[in-house]
């Protein structure tokens, strides 16, 4: 299917999907439905760099957090409508992706996560001491009245973030499937093999950590107006570097599928288990989780799934 | 106004005390990243491990934290062990090391926190003893006795373990498996036993280096995470394995954290370490004393 039809699709599915949610009455639904949607879109943009390429981003949840607290420092200037957010703040923390990429590299992958480790803890103390938007006091954001489109604010949420889903799952799948997705590939299977055939490994590198790094702030952009309080402690929260790692790596991380069947699975649980146990149980949850795949199932759902068929074929 | 010299020299101090801390901290690291070439970020997670142990331990039964934690160095040599083992069968073996032990590593960092959470909740800790309180005064310079213990706690071990990867024939054994794992196996050793062992020392550090933390710092479970720019930051600027070098950039990066701490305010100290981190990547990969 060519990358143009397979848009086509999605966005049809999507239009199926946010069609029959106007069926439900109920808002809960929305808010923990845009949760999974937001968590496609942080794990599709994690796997552009750590499952096509290899290299493994620990600080996801700065460049969320670059993306939410570039809305929030908007909002106090200029507020101005939340799909031009969305682009902001993926241009930043795209920005950030790349400056990060440009200095760590070029040295062995390990260093690269160690530094993304590090960039969360930093980033989170340079808001910390930026008193603009809240400091350590956190922000409050005053939603619009009434929002464009549809009715209810919340269900205007569900609607961008569904679109955004759409299109970076769009995206990473076209990826998969250009120059530029198997360029990754050979990056991730043999790096210097990739290097001495020719390959331009630093800036196909390069260009990974910028999408990568775009989407995840992209995802990150609305929470402000989602929350309506942020602060600190809660935007840079452990549990979005782990989701977005764990998500891929359940889901399976070379192909675009992965992440979405991770995402949504994850989220789901997690959206149950928060409800009928507690926060902290289902982070735990999620860990074990993680833990337990990585040991036992390598190639995650998808791969599961590809040896079953695999076996049934011979 | 002069230049604060009484403060800026107690402020040095501070950090002299503070780096030979750090050393303490990071020299589990030392072994298993920069000896055994394992990644394992999950390191300040079992640091913080070690401060409960010790705080329970001398909440129950009024026991020296720093004691109770030597008393606890063989457990954590065998959960260590246990780890390695798990890591070498499931990745090791595979030959499918970088990503996916890195996302188990982090798993462990996370599970351990959040139990951390769930059993005792996300207050402070602290423990009690003779030590945390006074103060020895030298002129105007001030040593807290909560800094200089561990300080010198810090300085036996290195020592400890400078002798063991030095002197004798387990450490000539772990320093050659990073040198040439199949010359090693060559010569009829086994070289997955010696990591085992070296990643059950890389552990065991943590026993003391989490009692040295709650004498020096109220503990909770998320304090783990401030520690993991730090612990790469000296570890790649001492240059991987080295543990001279560790010790040198661990007092570095304790004496600058200490100035930016006392002229900026101690909410900038934690980018100190991932500057340092970030400089050291940018122009010498290799570190101070780098193999």
């Amino acid at each position: 299917m060519r990358s143009s039809t397979f848009f086509l699709c999605a966005a049809a599915v999507a239009a199926a999907v946010f069609g029959l949610s106007r069926l439900i009455e109920y808002e809960y639904f929305f808010f923990a439905g845009y949760v999974v949607l937001q968590y496609i879109v942080l794990a599709t943009g994690w796997n552009i760099l750590g499952g096509y390429t290899g290299y493994v981003n620990f600080g996801s949840a700065a460049f969320f957090a670059i993306g939410a607290y570039a809305s929030v420092a908007i909002h106090k200037t200029f507020p101005l409508p939340i799909p031009v957010l969305i682009v902001i703040g993926g241009l930043i923390s795209g920005l950030v992706g790349l400056g990060m990429g440009y200095l760590t590299l070029r040295l062995r992958g390990a260093f690269f996560a160690i530094a993304t480790l590090a960039l969360a803890v930093v980033v989170q103390t340079l808001v910390t001491n930026w008193d603009f938007v809240g400091g350590s006091r956190g922000a409050y954001i005053l939603r619009p009245a009434s929002a464009p489109l549809v009715g209810s604010y919340i269900e205007y949420l569900f609607l961008v973030m569904l679109v955004l889903a759409t299109i970076a799952v769009s995206t990473a799948r076209a990826i998969e499937r250009s120059r530029l997705g198997y360029g990754f590939a050979t990056i991730r299977d043999d790096e210097l093999a990739a290097e001495a055939s020719g390959v331009p490994t630093l800036r196909l590198k390069l260009i990974a950590t910028t999408l990568s790094g775009a989407f995840m702030g992209m995802a990150g952009a609305p929470l402000p107006y989602y929350v309506t309080y942020l602060d600190p402690a809660s935007g840079f929260s452990l549990t979005y570097a782990v989701n977005s790692i764990a998500m891929p790596l359940v889901g399976g991380t070379t192909t675009w599928i992965g992440p979405l069947v991770g995402a949504v699975l994850l989220g789901t649980i997690q959206q149950i288990a928060t409800v009928t146990i507690s926060s902290a149980v289902n982070l735990l949850i999620v860990g074990l989780i993680l833990i337990a795949f990585v040991i036992v199932a390598p190639n995650g759902l998808v791969g599961l799934v590809e040896g079953w068929l695999r076996k049934r074929v011979m | 106004m002069d230049f604060p010299y009484e403060l800026m020299i107690n402020a040095v101090v501070a950090g002299l005390l503070l780096g030979g801390f750090y050393a303490a901290v990071t020299i589990g690291v030392s072994i298993s990243f920069g000896i055994l070439d394992i990644v394992n970020i999950a390191h300040p997670a079992f640091i913080i491990l070690g401060s409960y142990i010790a705080y329970i331990i001398n909440a129950r039964l009024g026991v020296d934290p720093i004691l109770a934690s030597i008393v606890m160095l063989p457990a954590f040599y065998l959960l260590g062990a246990a780890i390695y083992q798990v890591y070498h069968v499931s990745f090791e073996k595979r030959g499918q090391e970088a990503l996916r032990s890195l996302a188990f590593f982090f798993g462990l960092l996370f599970v351990t926190e959040v139990t951390l959470i769930l059993v005792f909740g996300v207050d402070y800790r602290y423990v009690e003893a003779s030590y945390i309180g006074p103060t020895l005064h030298f002129g105007f310079v001030d040593l807290p006795l909560r800094m200089l213990v561990p300080c010198v706690m810090s300085i036996l071990l290195l020592l400890a373990l400078q002798y063991l990867l030095s002197r004798t024939f387990i450490g000539r054994a772990i320093n050659a498996v990073a040198q040439d794992q199949l010359a090693l196996q060559l010569m009829a050793a086994d070289p997955v036993r010696i990591k085992r062992i070296a990643f059950g020392v890389s552990i065991a550090t943590t026993a003391l280096a989490g009692a040295l933390l709650i004498v020096i710092q109220p503990v909770e479970p998320s304090v783990g995470r401030d520690y993991i720019g730090r612990v790469f930051a000296i570890c790649v600027l001492g240059g991987l394995g080295s543990l001279p070098g560790t010790m040198i950039a661990a007092i570095l990066l304790g004496i600058v954290e200490s100035l930016t701490s006392t002229f900026y305010g101690p909410s900038w100290a934690p980018a100190v370490a991932f500057g340092f981190l970030l400089l050291t990547l940018a122009f010498r990969p290799a570190g101070l004393l780098g193999r």
